[in-house]
């Protein structure tokens, strides 16, 4: 039976994002918040390798009770368990902080039911940092294979699995023995329809909650703002830039917009070389 | 003891990532901003790494420490992690930037982990400069979040290393002197079975990767505005006929238009060229952040209020359908001509 594990995280819709351009700060309301889209394909993998050997998938997730729509979300798609793990003194967390709250979680959960593979998206799209994952394997000493983009095979009774995964320049086939963790990229898997059971059994589904206190008594010191090295000094927004200007093909006519680009572009140093026109 | 300011040189094969002299670049500025006791020094782990070390000292380092072993000959994450977490305990640096590639967001989350310090991610702009009451010069990592609608500057105040990995193509890389004025210095470390958890069983070459768009000139980029994947033929001819390579925006990504390679922006690739041409592109802050630096940016859109236009050079109004095939036929006459 093959037993994974997916660390999912509930995320606001960074597309959706404004400023307030006289407080400069961000606007939250309004926002929708969304499973993390890299996460969803995390969980899409762990539960069609659930479907072709057998066996269950659990997720979990550390945030704000709200996350239990995500983890629906997760149950929907055909997971089996999921776990919130909440409580204020997780808040504030970095990502040292964070991996450390996840690799104890799911020691526990190790513990009382092996885990075959750990599943994360391969970065969270409010924070970007693609630390989290890495991190979670180093503190558990598991085996990680970033930026997978397809799972060849996993072998449970010789206990090893083979993953691509891509680099900048190349993709690499990586085997390696189980447990193991891995980063997944979009393509890992493609989000299933939900199954009409699976559907109804989700809208009802109440998950585990797990505290700071119980099942696991972490190490106080090592949660949230005060077990993260890193701190936010100070936060603004990007620079503005300034315009250049801007020609209307309805007003200035298609031939001369286009002439008068090129003849702007040419006037960069160097450009005129670069593109192959003599001067 | 001098202050060290180390900079990973990330190489493949023994051929060293350009972002690795970006970083000796901006590491030298760093160190100039806290005094004369603090070193930029360059870490290097893989096998043969000769000339690579060389080549660092070249761009300015001023000690390479080198870990040379068969072991090391590919990228993996756990025997990496141990060889910089080795070095880093033995030499205690005050600073560790690694390029915010592929391979050093894997290497360097490991690595904090494993030195259980801080590390702030994807950082484009780096200072060093005191916090409140506190004497001593700290690391000023900034970098963009909620998708580049905000730019956090974060610091690590009581945990060393203060580590960073640092976004390609955001610096200026270092000059190369003819001169190779620092040292070498052979490192040697005990490898033991427990590092090796994971085996490389094939290469594949990815066609895609070839694009190499962060170090491109000329980008000529498409957006949600080319109605499908049919557009980026259009796009690549004119691409074509400059000499310039295809980009996308996230939306065209997401949608299966284009590959994930061709991705400029926050969640994909910052670029710098001399021409940037942005067409059907409506200008998302996180696309803006990738590409705001480059020398002149070109717009194409239907909508006169597309956000794309504040970062704009120039900006042509109208149906890019019209638009791009004229450029193309006005590129090759003037080239002709």
């Amino acid at each position: 039976m093959f037993h994974a594990l997916v660390s999912i995280k509930q995320v606001p819709d960074t597309t959706n994002i404004r400023i307030d351009p006289e407080t400069n700060n961000l606007i939250r309301q309004g926002v929708p918040t969304i499973l993390n889209p890299y996460d969803a394909h995390a969980v899409a993998a762990a539960v069609e390798w659930k479907r072709k050997l057998g066996g269950k998938v659990t997720i979990i997730t550390m945030g704000p009770p709200a996350a239990t729509t995500s983890l629906r979300e997760c149950i929907e798609m055909g997971a089996d368990r999921a776990i919130l793990i909440s409580a204020r003194q997780f808040a504030g967390a970095d990502t040292l902080a964070t991996s450390y709250v996840l690799a104890e979680v799911i020691k526990e959960i190790h513990a009382k039911d092996p885990i075959d593979l750990v599943f994360f998206g391969k970065q969270a799209i409010d924070g970007d940092t693609a630390q989290v994952g890495p991190g979670v394997a180093v503190r558990m000493d598991l085996p990680v294979v970033s930026y997978a983009i397809k799972i060849r095979e996993v072998n449970l009774e010789q206990r090893y699995v083979i993953i691509e995964r891509k680099t900048e320049s190349r993709n690499e086939i990586i085997k390696t023995s189980l447990p193991a963790a891995m980063t997944c990229e979009k393509e890992i898997a493609e989000i299933p329809y939900a199954s009409l059971p699976d559907l109804v059994y989700s809208l009802r589904y109440e998950p585990e909650v797990w505290t700071s206190e119980s099942p696991i008594a972490f190490d106080v010191p090592q949660l949230g703002l005060k077990g993260s090295p890193t701190t936010v000094f100070k936060t603004g927004t990007p620079e503005r830039h300034t315009a250049g200007e801007v020609f209307k093909v309805a007003e200035v006519g298609l031939d001369s917009a286009v002439k008068t680009a090129f003849d702007k572009i040419l006037a960069v140093e160097g450009m005129a070389a670069m593109v192959g026109v003599k001067k | 003891m001098s202050r060290r300011f180390w900079v990973y040189i990330e190489q493949e094969d023994g051929k060293v990532h350009p972002v690795a002299w970006e970083l000796l670049g901006v590491a030298r500025t760093l160190a100039d901003q806290v005094g004369e006791d603090a070193v930029v020094e360059g870490i290097l782990v893989g096998h043969n790494m000769d000339e690579a070390a060389q080549e660092a000292l070249h761009y300015g380092a001023e000690t390479v420490y080198v870990l040379d072993h068969p072991t090391f000959k590919n990228y993996l994450n756990k025997p990496y992690t141990s060889a910089l977490r080795f070095l880093v305990q033995k030499h205690n640096p005050e600073v560790f930037l690694v390029g915010a590639t592929t391979l050093g967001r894997d290497l360097a989350g490991a690595v904090a982990t494993s030195l259980k310090t801080g590390l702030t991610a994807d950082t484009t702009h780096l200072a060093m400069g005191t916090v409140k009451e506190d004497p001593r010069k700290l690391l000023l990592a900034t970098r963009p979040a909620f998708g580049g609608n905000v730019i956090a500057t974060i610091i690590c105040r009581n945990h060393s290393p203060q580590m960073a990995t640092v976004r390609p193509r955001v610096f200026n890389p270092a000059p190369r002197t003819e001169e190779a004025k620092g040292q070498i210095v052979h490192e040697t470390m005990e490898i033991t079975p427990d590092m090796i958890n994971a085996e490389i069983v094939e290469f594949i070459t990815n066609a895609a990767a070839t694009v190499k768009l962060e170090y491109a000139e000329i980008i000529v980029s498409g957006g949600r505005g080319l109605g499908g994947p049919k557009g980026f033929e259009l796009i690549k001819e004119l691409a074509d006929a400059l000499g310039g390579v295809v980009g996308s925006s996230r939306a065209c990504v997401d949608a299966g238009w284009i590959k994930y390679d061709h991705q400029v922006g926050q969640t994909g690739k910052t670029v710098r060229p001399k021409l940037y041409v942005a067409a059907g592109i409506s200008g998302a802050i996180q696309h803006k952040v990738g590409m705001q630096e480059s020398d002149f940016i070109l717009a194409i859109n239907r909508d006169p209020h597309a956000p794309i236009f504040d970062v704009a050079t120039m900006g042509i109004v109208g149906d890019l359908y019209e638009v791009i095939p004229a450029m193309i036929k006005e590129i090759k006459a003037r080239k002709e001509a």
